[in-house]
């Protein structure tokens, strides 16, 4: 599973166009992240100057950050700052809804996924996700996890793709007695396993989380925190979370969003505000607009 | 929370919480005329239902037997009462309808649901409806002057020989799959010989019946007469134009109750839309969509007018099994007697016979009423 050889297809042109325009991040004092803007080799994502719009309202406004591989990065800010709005540009998962439109490249191990030769299907298999409520189709626990491969087309060793999934997903033990029963069944924390446990079937890269644990009890939110870390050697994970306190536990890197309100008709637009090193956001951050959030000043 | 200054609330007595008589009467009055306003509903349906009891009854009792059955065909004025006739006429024409109006309903109901983008929704959908209010005079209409002419009479041979292949191959890709999944049960559980006749049992029945079928389909296809005037497959096609309508508006009603999340997580599994849409979407919503072929098919038993214009039969009709020739079904068998006077004429059993077909009709649709409710529990996806 991990490999550090590009997965993407090279046909499509490398687009890193731009030089890196006034990045909102300052660099971090040398824990490791490597703040390098530019694609070094183990850089999964790099957007620049993301905007989303819906119709003709802007959402997020000029998102530029990296993703590297094997870390955990997570994204945080108040309500409305549009961090869940991007992490569905990351597998395109805006494309569903009709009015939404990304501007702005991401290029995922050095390919554009807005080039309009991408098939967004190919890249939601390797970019998987999982949802802010535990979303199992109404169908058995092992056809849940066994959908992904199937939709890919495999048919022979599903069981042994179902047992793996489910077992990385720490939920083997409590359903490899009742893989028929109904998916439904299962606490709601079973069921983001669960949930967690079908994305990985598919064989994905990349994990991206929308809240998980918005809607777990403490004991359930604890099991998926950690599982996130026994799963992280294996994949890239960014994950959205409206809890500073799980950023701060499970995340290498932190990306702060706020939202900047337009007075004349009180919407809000989503901006990047920093991107470091977690440590460092939660101690020392740059930004007085961060400090004020992670210390609770605000939001 | 807790207040901690020692001033006693105010002392309420009972009467200050009581509701005023003349109000408490009032209440009193609206309820007892709900509840006559259901009763009555319910009383009507209990006096049809025991007249046509009293009616079909004298009927069974008095008929001579060997008239309803065998005969070659339903002559009501001279005494003879071939049920299989109207039955099987009923069949076609129901069998017919469920043929243009289950894919062209479904497929209008999984494009409204999946595919349509607002704006075209927004007119689709309305001009759909549209098509359930035309009256069943007008498609009758259409049927016997344009339908049965254009649809039936010139093409009607090849159309038929064609979707019945496309049915019957169907057909026999369903049932090999079940075959298969039957047989590695069968091996799973190598032991149990009941299963291996349940196995075997299950085959050679899938076999008889597609053999039957393909054998009906020929015959008819061989004797095949073009014929302008009305017959039983003009009047189904107009039958089925008459319940897309109702096909397409409750199935898309279904899917779209089915949780948008249902849909993010397997667009986010690399599905693409149709995959959503067959293996989600529709298994999620079965419930709904079992329901509105059982509520059309009922519509389709019961309709009578287009039937009755088009189906190519005045009040009595020969044995027939051939959608290409006329027919008379239950419904308009009914409706020819009974039309114009308020005097039925024929034979003394004539209007007693109205009754027992029309009991007929309504156990048909009870029981598809039952199955149906029995199969939706069973299958349900519960979301």
């Amino acid at each position: 599973m991990t490999d550090d050889s590009p997965r993407a297809t090279d046909d499509a042109p490398r687009l890193i166009e731009r030089p890196v325009a006034a990045a909102p991040r300052p660099s971090a004092d040398g824990d490791g992240a490597g703040p390098d803007a530019g694609t070094s080799r183990d850089t999964v994502f790099s957007s620049r100057d993301v905007n989303v719009y819906y119709g003709t309202f802007r959402a997020v406004r000029d998102v530029t950050f990296d993703v590297h591989t094997h870390e955990i990065m997570a994204l945080i800010g108040p309500s409305g700052c549009g961090k869940s709005t991007v992490l569905r540009c990351y597998n395109r998962m805006n494309d569903l809804i009709k009015e939404a439109r990304v501007t702005g490249t991401i290029t995922y191990r050095g390919t554009n996924l807005y080039n309009e030769r991408v098939d967004p299907v190919e890249v939601r298999r390797r970019i998987g996700m999982v949802f802010q409520k535990p979303n199992p189709f109404p169908k058995s626990i092992y056809d849940n996890v066994a959908y992904g491969p199937r939709v890919a087309g495999q048919k022979r060793g599903l069981d042994d793709v179902v047992e793996n999934s489910l077992r990385k997903a720490a939920l083997w033990e409590e359903v490899s007695d009742r893989l028929s029963d109904s998916a439904l069944g299962l606490s709601g924390g079973q069921q983001q396993r669960l949930c967690i446990a079908r994305a990985i079937a598919v064989g994905p890269d990349v994990l991206l989380m929308d809240e998980p644990c918005s809607a777990l009890d403490p004991i359930a939110t604890a099991r998926i925190e950690d599982l996130m870390q026994e799963i992280k050697q294996d994949y890239t994970i960014m994950i959205v979370t409206h809890n500073m306190q799980q950023a701060a536990r499970v995340s290498d890197t932190t990306a702060f969003f706020t939202a900047e309100v337009h007075s004349e008709n009180d919407s809000r637009t989503g901006i990047l505000v920093e991107v470091d090193s977690t440590q460092k956001i939660f101690s020392n951050p740059s930004d007085e607009r961060t400090e004020n959030y992670v210390t609770g000043r605000f939001g | 929370m807790t207040d901690t200054s020692v001033v006693q609330p105010e002392l309420l007595t009972v009467d200050q919480l009581q509701i005023a008589p003349s109000r408490r009467h009032r209440e009193v009055i609206i309820r007892y005329s709900l509840l006559v306003a259901a009763l009555v509903s319910v009383l009507v349906s209990a006096l049809i239902v025991w007249s046509l009891l009293r009616e079909a009854w004298t009927f069974v009792t008095e008929v001579v037997w060997a008239d309803t059955w065998g005969q070659r065909g339903w002559f009501p004025r001279r005494g003879l009462y071939d049920i299989p006739t109207i039955v099987v006429s009923t069949l076609i024409v129901t069998g017919i309808a469920m043929v243009v109006a289950g894919p062209l309903g479904l497929g209008a109901a999984v494009y409204l649901s999946e595919y349509a983008n607002r704006r075209v929704r927004s007119w689709l959908k309305p001009a759909l409806e549209i098509l359930a209010g035309i009256p069943s005079v007008v498609l009758g209409f259409f049927a016997l002057t344009w339908i049965a002419p254009n649809l039936v009479g010139r093409i009607g041979k090849n159309v038929f020989l064609v979707l019945g292949a496309v049915i019957l191959l169907g057909y026999a890709a369903v049932s090999a799959a079940m075959a298969r999944s039957r047989i590695k049960q069968y091996r799973e559980g190598a032991a149990d010989p009941s299963a291996r006749i349940g196995a075997v049992a299950s085959i050679a029945m899938l076999a008889v019946v597609f053999g039957l079928a393909l054998a009906w389909i020929l015959n008819v296809w061989l004797e095949f007469a073009p014929n302008n005037a009305g017959s039983l497959a003009a009047a189904g096609i107009g039958v089925g134009i008459l319940t897309i309508p109702l096909v397409a508006s409750i199935s898309e009603d279904a899917m779209a109750a089915v949780p948008d999340s249902l849909r993010e997580a397997s667009a986010g599994l690399g599905a693409r839309k149709m995959t959503t849409a067959t293996t989600v979407v529709l298994p999620a919503a079965i419930s709904g969509i079992v329901a509105a072929f059982i509520v059309a098919i009922s519509r389709a038993i019961g309709e009578t007018m287009v039937v009755f214009m088009a189906g190519g039969a005045a009040d009595a009709a020969l044995f027939t099994d051939t959608p290409f020739d006329g027919g008379l079904t239950m419904t308009a068998a009914m409706a020819s007697l009974a039309s114009g006077t308020d005097s039925v004429v024929g034979e003394g059993l004539t209007f007693q016979s109205l009754y027992f077909v029309g009991l007929l009709l309504f156990l048909i649709t009870l029981s598809l009423n039952i199955v149906a409710s029995r199969f939706v529990s069973k299958v349900r996806e519960a979301y």
